[in-house]
């Protein structure tokens, strides 16, 4: 877990074995006065290693409801999830995965450093393997000036970098992200996805991200899957060509392809194309 | 506790003029006050003013620098006072050990089970309830009772037992508090870290329940003492300054100021056992950064 991220940047299909894998997948929420809620239903999902997909819907849609079972955080009513072929929970053993949450969680009394360095203290690495990674970890979000300094002298923008950073520590093939930019500002969240981008490229993980905005999930990724509230399915997966890494400038977010696909998904977000925004609640069988 | 903007210099100089202004109001009120006090009806609101119910401020200093005996070359006041000034804190200090432990303990076992906290709980507020008063004599004849091999139960240790009971209390509560005030956000990290229950509670919890706890351990040392001092009068003990206010009480017909210089003792070992939780809570001033603005 010391070893230095993959420097591989197109790792897709290498071994065969996805890097996520949803089958079936349903989730119901038993409530007290017997109504129950089903946040997912039927969900089927494929993800390839070092792809980056978007989970994108109105609330209420499951999405982070989806990516909370591919965490093992929460377990589904029925179908099963797969995590590098194994199942979730022995992923979540294993740290298969690192994740990053909407609140940068950042532990108030560690210094960044070792707020970047808890998984591997958590998990028994040598201090000096810790202090090396966290080097590299700092470099690559580019807080290496900041080390020693505690969370609330950070600005939200950066806090949400060392949380990168933290799930980067044990250099997971996959990486889930539940709206981390979802509090900063227009401004800073635009330098953060570019930032994101450079970083899935450097360490070639797989991502799975939720969020609410169009542009950002077009802008990201690989695929974005929009989704459609109660009960959570998916209704369309669109793939995004914009290549990647190095083409991914700040040009991109006025090119043609771009608005294309902002459309393509805004259109399925949407319901029908063209149409007036379907009503909430809109059985969609 | 500390609040920045505030130099020490300023806050030294706040203190002394407190107590300036108390030792002010009291000869302002023996000045002026009506001779017999102030009475509402048959309630004495306000003491006499005589020299025997409120001696000068002076008074009850000199009275520290003079033998503890008016007769008689023994000690000056303030040693003896200030030797049981110590006696008392070493017996409160124990006491504030064991019931911050005990409080802790019964605050993690909360934590961890939710049983054992609907369970406890309840026990734990209704033992408050019960007098001081009450538990000594009995403490005292339990402890009386027990030996083993060379060990046998010493009355200091009834005092330092009852000191515990009542500083066990606010750590137990604030330590709960403490311990489960880490978001959700933070104990699903720890969850996706697949780590378990005690690294858990050694990584977060506890660093998090510090700034809970440093209120709790400050009134658990100010329970201490006064437990102390209390049980001290009630099971006897003698050495310590509960002991001393009540045996120059009854000096205070010829010589008023002489029970004045226990009460001074009281306060310095309150003060003391202020001044220890606050290196405490200098010593953590790491876990008190304020939570980060999201």
């Amino acid at each position: 877990m010391s070893t230095a991220p993959s420097e591989q940047g197109q790792p897709v299909a290498s071994t065969g074995t996805a890097a996520v894998s949803v089958a079936g997948v349903s989730k119901v929420f038993a409530s007290r006065k017997g109504a129950d809620v089903t946040a997912l239903e039927a969900v089927d999902l494929t993800i390839a290693p070092g792809e980056f997909v978007s989970l994108i819907g109105p609330s209420g849609c499951g999405k982070s409801t989806l990516l909370r079972l591919i965490a093992d955080l929460d377990s589904p009513t029925s179908g099963s999830i797969e995590v590098f072929g194994k199942t979730a929970r022995q992923a979540r053993i294993d740290q298969a995965y690192g994740i990053a949450f909407q609140q940068a969680g950042l532990l108030p009394w560690r210094t960044v450093r070792s707020n970047i360095e808890l998984p591997l203290e958590l998990h028994r690495v040598g201090k000096p393997a810790r202090a090396a990674r966290s080097s590299e970890l700092l470099a690559l979000v580019g807080l290496s000036d900041f080390a020693d300094k505690y969370p609330d002298q950070l600005s939200g923008g950066m806090q949400q970098r060392v949380a990168i950073a933290r799930s980067l520590a044990e250099s997971p093939g996959l990486l889930l992200m539940d709206e981390p930019f979802g509090a900063l500002d227009e401004m800073t969240r635009e330098r953060m996805q570019t930032e994101l981008v450079r970083i899935c490229a450097e360490t070639g993980a797989a991502v799975v991200f939720v969020t609410h905005s169009i542009p950002e999930a077009v802008f990201l990724s690989n695929r974005v899957v929009v989704m459609s509230p109660r009960p959570g399915r998916i209704r369309d997966v669109i793939a995004v060509d914009l290549g990647r890494a190095e083409g991914r400038g700040e040009g991109l977010r006025e090119a043609d392809s771009f608005f294309e696909a902002v459309v393509a998904v805004r259109e399925s977000l949407h319901g029908e194309p063209a149409g007036a925004p379907a009503a909430r609640g809109v059985d969609q069988r | 506790m500390t609040r920045t903007g505030s130099p020490l210099g300023r806050r030294v100089l706040f203190g002394v003029l407190g107590v300036v202004v108390l030792a002010a109001v009291w000869e302002l009120y023996k000045a002026l006050g009506p001779a017999t006090g102030v009475v509402l009806g048959d309630l004495t609101v306000l003491p006499r003013t005589s020299d025997l119910a409120m001696p000068h401020v002076w008074d009850m200093v000199a009275r520290l620098f003079r033998p503890v005996r008016s007769s008689g070359d023994d000690e000056m006041m303030w040693q003896a006072v200030l030797q049981a000034s110590f006696f008392s804190l070493g017996v409160a200090a124990v006491g504030w050990l064991v019931g911050v432990v005990v409080g802790m303990l019964l605050a993690i076992l909360m934590q961890r089970f939710r049983t054992a906290e609907s369970a406890l709980l309840p026990w734990i507020v209704l033992s408050q309830t019960v007098p001081l008063i009450a538990i000594a004599p009995l403490v005292k004849r339990w402890g009386s009772q027990i030996e083993i091999g060379s060990f046998s139960w010493e009355n200091w240790m009834s005092v330092a037992l009852i000191a515990s009971y009542l500083a066990f209390f606010p750590v137990s509560i604030g330590a709960l508090r403490g311990l489960e005030s880490p978001d959700v956000n933070h104990v699903e990290l720890m969850r996706t870290y697949s780590v378990g229950w005690r690294a858990t509670l050694i990584r977060l919890r506890l660093p998090a329940s510090v700034p809970y706890l440093l209120p709790a351990l400050r009134l658990a040392a100010a329970n201490a003492v006064i437990g102390t001092v209390v049980a001290e009068v009630s099971i006897g003990l003698r050495g310590g300054i509960g002991r001393m206010i009540v045996e120059y009480a009854a000096a205070a017909g010829g010589d008023p100021a002489k029970p004045w210089a226990p009460i001074f003792g009281a306060v310095v070992v309150g003060l003391l056992a202020a001044g220890v939780v606050a290196l405490i809570g200098l010593a953590l001033t790491r876990y008190r950064r304020g939570e980060t603005p999201a």
